[in-house]
């Protein structure tokens, strides 16, 4: 138990510790939206945000080309603007695609909720999979070699080939908070408020809640429930997007299988703070961040996961529906 | 809009199989001798090897050692996910802490014999059941999938930062069982006899005198004896399976499934029930862990107990049919036998087994061997739409 690791770096623990949490909460959205709607752990969800990834790096090769290069944050905003975008729409065309494939062909024969779930895994393999041979993919049209630098080594690490060097800003005790921190905490939290006023203010955001709280009477009063169950897939993958570019950002490269184990966390994320619940996702994530690495100060990296979850089961045990655990039905106008 | 989709099931279930039709074959006498034949068969599907089902890029006879376990491993959870309703995807812990205690009371740091450690191993994996159950059953619902996952994620982690159990480097030369007869010398001079396989030319088959399976000993080149021994534990497991299902404990899962809280008025203490499935599970889990570890191989390591393993065990109970114990068995065969056979795609086998499974769930919604209440309820239902006609759409 290394306490003076942890007391000597505190601040930068607690701050980076915050970035990687709004990250796990930005993808916990996901996770909760469509909970929220459904009841369903959306298992693909994981790899809505591993396309997301793989289109922030494919924009930044696309214009930047492949040499690799390191760059503050302020040169590349106009390039991470353009690969935002572009992950936001791969992210909800993949989350979209997910619930067209997996998804409404058994909530219309009324299949039970373990078959829907085995379906979303199902196609988390098979999205995960397709994005491990997509150079024989392209192989298959011929594009092998003209792609080549997007899809060859498939099954490897890919990196973007900007590296952004982070810029220290103003001390908070003794860590310089850097622009990096700063956009990915803040990005997140603006995205958080804005979905949370949506689904507060909106039309469709009081769709999604009507059908949250109870489908039938939702369907009986018009409220198309197939349209709405969309949306909240579309939302959910636009977060993803967002938080496949920040991740992009700080981690810089991704692979394959990428999605898996943050797909966990972010679960984990969105079960500690109350499921269904938005603003619990996002407290959810960075209660999980900071404690993964206050964890890790303290016993050691390795040690980083079980933290994580036995911190889950604990909040679990004192209040058995998370944190905040308050339904995306009941979120008050 | 409704009828065309249930059609289909109603349809399917009214026109009684023909075989029903001779009155002999539904004499309890006949059901036990089909039982029979198929028990028979399913020994000699090794030594038989018929030419659909071989897997041509690996060992035919290694390959059903791990549908067997797969098997065993699904009728377990299946005690839990199908009898008692809780979603379990940490599984794959007991699965470890079968095959860990195994590895460490025989090779690691003592040498026991291996019919003294199964029993310990079951016992652990049991006792390890009731530790985790005990708080994380009294969560509801989908919490307990995510805290079952964290779970399973914390014995993985644990293990591999332990160097007192072999940490990421694993145990190996964990004795296998005890062989009968004489102590293997050779590749064909041992065991108490040899059975030749069978090699098929074209349609006809041959007897292949070169490749045989020393009866009973359990080596390294041959994985056949260990099918049968994981074989026959299975089929004792499920004999205790229908014993307890048919018991009053089974009918207790059932009542708590269906409505915990109207199964709590009934006076059925639900959450001891729930917790007897958690361990009757676990002990199962441990089981099957503890014929791995002391496999062919020979050899476990954490990464033979991933997340992705509770997955695949939650998907073959729930593709089989959750809460039919044949339909488990069917499951965890599937999950095993599917990417196996297609060893020979190597990079498009998880591909395929990804499209495989969301093919299969959407064309069998109820899982390939839905169990009996589950047809009748579909049955009745079927009959109320019926009667309803097409104005409700429910």
């Amino acid at each position: 138990m290394n306490f003076a690791f942890l007391f000597n770096n505190f601040f930068e623990l607690t701050i980076t510790g915050l970035a990687l949490g709004a990250i796990y909460g930005l993808v916990a959205l996901g996770y909760t939206m469509v909970y929220g709607v459904l009841q369903l752990i959306n298992f693909a969800h994981s790899e809505v945000f591993m396309f997301g990834t793989f289109a922030v790096a494919w924009v930044v090769v696309f214009i930047h080309g492949t040499d690799s290069a390191t760059q503050g944050l302020g040169p590349t905003l106009g390039i991470l603007a353009i690969a935002f975008v572009a992950a936001c729409l791969t992210s909800a065309a993949i989350a979209a695609l997910v619930e067209r494939l997996a998804y409404r062909p058994l909530m219309r024969r009324g299949a039970p909720k373990l078959i829907i779930l085995i379906s979303a895994i199902g196609m988390s393999f098979t999205l995960a999979e397709v994005m491990g041979v997509r150079d024989k993919l392209a192989g298959w049209f011929g594009l092998q070699v003209r792609l080549a630098d997007y899809v060859s080594q498939a099954r490897n690490v890919y990196s973007s080939p900007i590296t952004i060097n982070p810029h220290g800003l103003f001390p908070i005790g003794n860590y310089r908070v850097t622009d990096v921190d700063l956009l990915i905490i803040g990005s997140a939290v603006a995205m958080m408020v804005v979905l949370d006023q949506f689904v507060r203010r909106t039309r469709l955001g009081r769709g999604i809640r009507a059908v949250a709280q109870d489908p039938e009477s939702a369907a009986l009063m018009g409220v198309n429930s197939t349209r709405i169950v969309q949306a909240t897939f579309l939302i959910g993958g636009v977060m993803a997007g967002a938080a496949a570019t920040l991740y992009m950002i700080r981690i810089g490269s991704t692979r394959q299988n990428a999605g898996f184990i943050l797909g966990v966390k972010a679960f984990t994320a969105a079960v500690m703070g109350g499921i269904g619940n938005l603003r619990g996702a996002l407290l959810g994530g960075l209660v999980l961040g900071v404690a993964e690495n206050w964890g890790s100060a303290l016993f050691g990296t390795q040690w980083k996961d079980v933290v994580a979850f036995v911190l889950l089961i604990l909040i679990l045990l004192v209040r058995p529906t998370g944190i905040l655990g308050e339904s995306l039905a009941k979120a008050r106008v | 809009m409704s009828t065309s989709e249930t059609q289909p099931r109603g349809r399917r279930i009214p026109a009684p199989p023909a075989r029903f039709q001779v009155p002999w074959l539904r004499t309890r006498q006949a059901r036990l001798l089909m039982i029979a034949i198929g028990i028979l068969l399913a020994y000699a599907l090794p030594i038989v090897r018929p030419p659909i089902l071989t897997t041509p890029d690996s060992d035919f006879g290694g390959v059903l050692t791990s549908m067997t376990s797969y098997a065993l491993v699904a009728v377990g959870l299946n005690i839990v996910i199908g009898y008692a309703g809780l979603l379990d995807l940490g599984y794959v812990g007991f699965y470890a802490v079968g095959a860990y205690t195994t590895g460490v009371l025989t090779a690691q740091h003592w040498h026991w014999p291996f019919l003294l450690v199964l029993p310990v191993a079951i016992a652990v994996t049991m006792v390890t059941g009731v530790i985790l159950g005990a708080p994380t059953l009294r969560v509801r619902g989908d919490y307990l999938a995510i805290v079952t996952l964290g779970f399973g994620e914390i014995i993985r982690i644990t293990i591999t930062n332990t160097p007192w159990l072999g940490g990421a480097a694993g145990i190996k030369d964990i004795p296998a069982p005890p062989s009968l007869g004489p102590d293997p010398v050779g590749v064909d001079q041992d065991g108490l006899f040899q059975i030749p396989h069978i090699a098929w030319n074209g349609l006809t088959p041959l007897i292949d005198n070169d490749h045989k399976t020393p009866f009973l000993v359990f080596g390294v080149l041959d994985a056949v004896p260990y099918y049968w021994l994981l074989l026959t534990v299975l089929l004792i497991v499920l004999v205790a399976d229908i014993l307890i299902k048919e018991s009053r404990v089974g009918r207790a899962w059932e009542a708590t499934r269906e409505d915990e809280e109207a199964a709590e008025l009934m006076g059925v203490p639900t959450f001891r029930y729930k917790l007897l499935a958690f361990a009757l599970g676990a002990a199962i889990g441990g089981l099957a862990g503890s014929m791995l570890a002391s496999g062919q191989g020979g050899f476990i390591s954490p990464t033979s107990f991933l997340l992705l393993y509770s997955l695949l065990f939650v998907a073959a109970v729930i593709i089989g049919g959750a809460g039919n114990r044949c339909g488990a068995i069917v499951g965890g065969a599937l999950v095993a036998y599917l990417p196996e056979r297609f060893r020979g795609l190597s990079d498009w086998r998880l591909l395929i087994f990804g499209i495989a499974l969301m093919v299969i769930v959407t064309f069998r919604p109820q899982g390939l061997l839905p169990p009996r209440r589950t047809r009748r309820a579909m049955k009745v239902e079927a009959e109320i739409e019926e009667l309803e006609g097409e104005g409700v759409d429910a």
